[in-house]
């Protein structure tokens, strides 16, 4: 009974912050690009609540509420295309930022400085793969740059969000 | 109890700092990365003489930089202008929506190109002559 109710509250959480995170696609979406020269520059708005998720929960549920983000995202705001690059982005930054948490060296901000530049990573791999051209490469250069200031700004957001939020208190999931 | 409290209260915000120390050396590492890679391109580049088009991964064309031309690339329905022009290239109007290439300042020194991910298309500067840059003059 008591694994049963603990389980309900889990998949709750899990779609509230999914649903957020999708919000967050969307405003993100309505911006303009910010430099159209270059693709894939954006403020990572969803990493927020995948960042908290990953400090006030754990890894599983991170990796469930970006899976849930990206379905939907791609369904209501993409295509195929989209959705294989944003996979590639989004798998290699949980991973890489799920790798430095428990190495706690970093704090959240630095965590999420590497998600950011890992994201744009994984989209660039995948965009050498799909279209065969190398070159693209250099794109890493500018995306390098906006994905660290981006990652600073959606690192600092996440620690407001650990610090006012306390999970232990709200969701008593343990 | 209390001391231990304290104790540990204050051992976390040492490791704070420290966190916030070793962050600052991550992001200072990728922009110095950045940097290096972005000077480095800078310093040896070489003028190109030929650009070569690929379309969905084949090769379309090859042209050379000392001739002015307009080349139409079209791939299915999308088409990209590309001008040659003075030693440079550049697209000058395309179909894709988002106009990235279209926006594209011009390319003339080797490996700098434009690409159009929306039509496949990627325009690159060669050089044929292979003239390795002087790194001791």
């Amino acid at each position: 009974m008591k694994n049963k109710r603990s389980n309900t509250k889990k998949i709750a959480l899990v779609g509230l912050a999914a649903s957020l995170a999708l919000l967050l696609s969307y405003v993100e979406f309505l911006l303009p690009p910010l430099y159209a020269a270059v693709p894939g520059i954006k403020m990572g708005l969803p990493n927020v609540v995948i960042i908290y998720v990953l400090y006030c929960i754990d890894v599983k549920y991170a990796a469930l509420v970006s899976a849930t983000r990206l379905i939907l995202s791609s369904i209501l705001f993409g295509n195929t295309m989209t959705l294989a690059y944003s996979v590639a982005g989004a798998v290699l930054s949980l991973l890489i930022m799920a790798i430095l948490k428990r190495t706690d060296k970093l704090s959240a901000v630095g965590v999420s400085v590497a998600g950011g530049v890992a994201h744009n990573l994984g989209q660039i791999l995948v965009a050498i793969l799909l279209l065969d051209t190398p070159q693209i490469a250099f794109y890493m250069l500018v995306l390098t740059v906006t994905g660290t200031v981006s990652g600073i700004f959606v690192g600092m957001s996440g620690t407001l969000l650990i610090k006012r939020i306390p999970s232990d208190k709200i969701f008593r999931l343990r | 109890m209390r001391m231990n409290k304290e104790a540990s209260t204050e051992a976390r915000a040492l490791d704070a700092t420290k966190k916030v120390k070793n962050d600052i050396i991550l992001i200072s590492a990728l922009l110095l990365l950045v940097l290096i890679a972005a000077l480095a391109l800078f310093l040896f580049r070489v003028t190109g003489d030929t650009v070569t088009v690929g379309v969905d991964g084949k090769l379309f064309g090859e042209y050379s930089l000392s001739e002015d031309r307009v080349v139409e690339i079209k791939n299915g329905n999308g088409y990209n202008i590309l001008v040659i022009e003075d030693g440079k290239a550049y697209v000058r109007e395309a179909s894709c929506p988002d106009g990235i290439c279209s926006s594209h300042r011009p390319i003339g020194h080797s490996g700098e190109s434009i690409i159009c991910l929306p039509n496949k298309v990627v325009v690159e500067v060669h050089t044929q002559s292979q003239s390795t840059p002087d790194i001791i003059a």
